[in-house]
């Protein structure tokens, strides 16, 4: 069967018989950017057709359906149509920032992609700091939703960015420290190991209530950090129109769209890394047969399959429940997630200090 | 109290002509006792006239007559109290501070008649836009060339 | 206790002035709102009517008094039927006419479905301005069978133009009875699940309870009438208390809540649906044989004086205003809208609150722009 960390170990092997390591280097760096952009064009095209089928099932409808085989090539001629539409910066924005904002958003997405692995010994960058470097990166997306609200001169978009602002900020602790459980079981900031570690069974199987508690806070509040219903107050439609991208059109608009629909694609592979296994295959202790019949399936097809399951939960959130209010969202954020996940970080840490973990 | 009680007992607040017929009871008052007779109206306990249903203005051509439909919840009672107002200066007390609903009414009445409601907080255009001021549609004698439509 | 209104800016205190609508989600129409704004908190509410004013008022004064019923479709399209109904029972107490037994059951019926019908929209119009989008799809399941029955019988969809003085326009189509009532199994099934999604979730009750909340006498004193103010307790169903048509030989509540917030203007309207259902459901084998239109005379005229009639919509208290000079056409009429007299309250039931509430509390108040602004 042909898989992915073949196909990369033979273009590495090929590569180096004619190219200097040097030139290697380089290729493969290139090589790596566009497979990024491709993906990142590519996951964009499928979370959009995917979240408007999956709202027209919730919604008893049909979806789009015209263009394409069942509506499939949807998505991919409102891009076309989006990147032929003229750009607008209104006359009182500050057109540096503004231009800047989308951007700034669409390279946060893509540098998110870089630490995750996709398939088994198939990563772009499996550095040893992998859960910090995407806590710390997840977070600059703030300042590209800033910077739009600021910069359009528009008071919908200001009070879309300052509302995102409190939100992404607030939310980013309980995120963290539910990230900060499963670094604890493991002992390794870096992705690669913390896979490897579930081997013989993901972590919210064996890590027992604190797992299992700390899974359920990282959903929440990645949903809230993606600016995802019920937490879209950023967006807020019937209060605020569009909120921070009130202003922007074309391309522009686009950008901030896709990058909305990357972060919701990225967080949820931290999550299906963290929580899920990553690329591991389902393993029940020492059914030998039956995890024997587990690895015949790709690793691939496990971590995607993992990541659009948390993709399907995270929209179905959207299209089932109404949208908090923003003091009701900060209370939910400093009054319950925050002291749980600090409670949970203690509990965890005994449990490690004494292996009560598999 | 039954309808003539209530007729009588109306009688007794001031200086009220009656009208015959209709639905319900039909006062008239000067504009000069008006604002007095509406206080009472709403204050009193036998009566307790604590909503204001409609308010409204006919153009007679001689002269406006400001109608407004009063209703009790407390003893349901419902009755009618007009006042004449002179076309040309049409002016009249508010009531927006007895019933708060008149507020939206009279600016409406106001755009639309060009009464005038004096002591009221916010006389301004409600729905007609900017530059409509002094015209007033509802008015017999109101011509549109281009929007009107004549049977 | 006014300036002259801020159209753009800060004002002198510091203070966002920001314009919701005339294009905005939340209005629901070309409602046009200009809001002072503290941070996120409200501080004033200015309403600017009139983008979607025709005067209808001054059209009917060269319509007859066939014609102007129509014209009052276009009001409240919402409850076109009740509006109609409205008019047509002030022609009638100047006529002085009889109306058939059947054509009055078909009245209420007509009625009744309209009133569910707007209902159900408003539920689900409500949701989507607390930001869920589903259940606006799922109230559209259901008012589809209700507008499917109005185009049977009255040949339209929303404008139904049905009711004339005297009666109603045509008889019942023969699929009404069927359709009626597998439109009666349908809501038994699926109001339970209209709950489950809205009424019993957290985030829906969080959103609603205590928000807006207007006093029983603030609500007469603004005049507000319908599920807006009996949800503040005031006793103002027009069924009940001045009943007309056949209201008063039909079983039903009027459903009164004393909290005057959001959450129990929700609450009152998702009962009057069921309460509606069972006018129906107690009407619909009961319609009886007959004449659905009185004999009336080709050229109405009403003799000299005033009328005025008042039907309860799925808004609150429809007032028509005739005052005859004897003529073909009325001299002047008036249209008391329920929408107007609840707008002017959104002020008084929204400062301080925050905008999600303001855009909560607009929403439990079923505006209609052309309602309000006629």
């Amino acid at each position: 069967m042909i898989s992915f960390s073949e196909i990369a170990s033979s273009v590495h092997q090929w590569l180096n018989s004619h190219l200097s390591p040097a030139w290697v280097l380089t290729v493969e760096m290139v090589i790596v950017g566009v497979a990024a952009i491709a993906l990142f064009a590519l996951l964009g095209l499928v979370l959009v057709i995917m979240e408007r089928k999956v709202a027209a099932y919730m919604q008893i409808r049909l979806g789009p359906n015209r263009v394409g085989p069942k509506g499939m090539l949807q998505s991919t001629a409102d891009t076309v149509k989006l990147l032929v539409k003229e750009g607008i910066t209104p006359a009182g924005a500050d057109k540096f920032m503004f231009n800047l904002a989308p951007f700034i958003a669409m390279i946060t997405a893509m540098l998110l992609l870089a630490p995750l692995g996709f398939a088994k010994d198939f990563q772009i960058w499996d550095l040893n700091i992998g859960v910090l470097y995407v806590t710390a990166v997840s977070s600059l997306s703030v300042i590209a939703i800033l910077m739009a609200g600021w910069s359009s001169n528009n008071k919908y978009s200001l009070l879309g960015a300052m509302r995102s602002g409190a939100q992404i900020v607030s939310y980013e602790l309980s995120a963290g420290l539910a990230i900060m459980t499963i670094v604890v079981l493991t002992g390794s900031l870096q992705l690669s190991e913390i896979v490897e570690s579930q081997r013989n069974g993901w972590w919210i199987f064996k890590g027992h209530l604190p797992a299992l508690i700390a899974f359920v806070i990282f959903i929440i509040a990645v949903t809230a950090e993606t600016n995802r219903a019920p937490f879209d107050l950023a967006e807020a439609e019937s209060e605020l129109t569009a909120g921070f991208h009130t202003e922007y059109s074309g391309m522009k608009f686009a950008l901030f769209f896709l990058a909305e629909y990357i972060n919701v694609f990225t967080v949820c592979a931290i999550g299906a890394t963290l929580f899920l296994g990553g690329w591991m295959p389902f393993h029940i202790g020492n059914w030998e047969g039956f995890n024997h019949v587990m690895d015949y399936i790709p690793s691939s097809i496990w971590f995607f399959g993992k990541t659009f399951f948390l993709i399907f939960v995270i929209m179905w959130f959207r299209w089932t429940f109404p949208r908090l209010r923003i003091d009701q969202l900060l209370d939910l954020e400093w009054k319950y997630l925050l002291p749980i996940s600090m409670f949970n970080i203690i509990l965890v840490t005994v449990i490690a200090i004494y292996h009560l973990h598999g | 109290m039954e309808r003539e009680e209530l007729q009588q007992y109306l009688g007794g607040l001031g200086s009220l002509t009656f009208e015959e017929g209709g639905e319900w009871i039909n006062l008239f008052v000067e504009s000069g006792d008006f604002r007095a007779l509406m206080e009472q109206l709403r204050r009193d306990e036998q009566l307790g006239f604590d909503y204001l249903f409609c308010l409204t203005c006919v153009d007679f051509k001689t002269h406006l007559t400001m109608v407004y439909h009063l209703s009790s919840t407390r003893y349901r009672y419902n009755i009618v109290v007009k006042s004449k107002l002179d076309r040309q200066q049409p002016e009249i007390e508010t009531v927006c501070d007895i019933w708060r609903t008149a507020e939206f009414h009279e600016r409406e009445v106001y755009e639309l008649f060009g009464v005038k409601f004096m002591n009221h907080p916010d006389l301004r255009l409600l729905i007609l836009p900017e530059g409509w001021e002094g015209k007033n549609p509802l008015r017999k004698d109101f011509e549109d060339e281009v929007n009107m439509i004549k049977l | 206790m006014y300036s002259t209104t801020e159209h753009i800016g800060v004002n002198e205190l510091g203070d966002m002035i920001i314009n919701v609508g005339p294009q905005h989600p939340a209005t629901h129409g070309v409602l046009h709102l200009v809001i002072t704004l503290n941070g996120e908190t409200v501080k004033k509410v200015e309403p600017h009517l009139g983008y979607i004013h025709r005067s209808i008022e001054k059209m009917c004064e060269s319509l007859s008094y066939r014609q102007f019923i129509y014209s009052t479709s276009r009001m409240d399209y919402l409850s076109s039927h009740i509006n109609n109904h409205g008019c047509a029972l002030a022609v009638e107490k100047g006529l002085q006419v009889e109306i058939p037994a059947r054509a009055e059951v078909i009245r209420v019926l007509m009625g009744e479905l309209t009133r569910v019908a707007s209902h159900i929209l408003w539920w689900g119009a409500l949701a989507m301005d607390i930001g869920a989008f589903t259940p606006f799809f799922h109230a559209f399941r259901e008012r589809e069978m209700i507008n499917e029955i109005m185009e049977e019988t009255c040949g339209a969809r929303l404008t139904m133009n049905y009711m004339v003085p005297g009666g109603v326009m045509f008889d019942l189509h023969p699929n009404f009875h069927k359709r009626v009532k597998a439109l009666l199994q349908q809501f038994k099934d699926k109001l339970d699940e209209y709950d489950e999604l809205v009424t019993y979730n957290t985030i829906f009750i969080n959103r609603t309870k205590g928000v807006g909340f207007i006093s029983a006498e603030d609500a007469i004193s603004y005049g507000m009438s319908g599920p807006s103010a009996r949800a503040s307790g005031v006793s103002c169903d027009i069924r009940k208390i001045y009943p007309y048509g056949m209201y008063d030989k039909v079983q039903f509540d009027e459903v009164l809540l004393q909290e005057g917030d959001t959450y129990a203007r929700y609450l009152v309207r998702m009962q009057e649906i069921r309460q509606s259902l069972s006018i129906i459901e107690q009407l619909i084998d009961n319609i009886p044989e007959g004449d659905f239109q009185a004999k009336t005379k080709a050229v109405l005229k009403l003799p000299k004086g005033e009328y005025y009639s008042r039907v309860e919509t799925a808004r609150g208290e429809f007032g028509v205003y005739i005052v005859s000079e004897g003529g073909m056409t009325p001299y002047r009429i008036k249209f008391r809208s329920p929408g107007f007299s609840n707008l002017s309250a959104l002020d008084h039931m929204t400062r301080g609150s925050k905008i999600g509430d303001l855009v909560a509390t607009m929403g439990s108040l079923d505006l209609v722009i052309p309602d309000i602004d006629r």
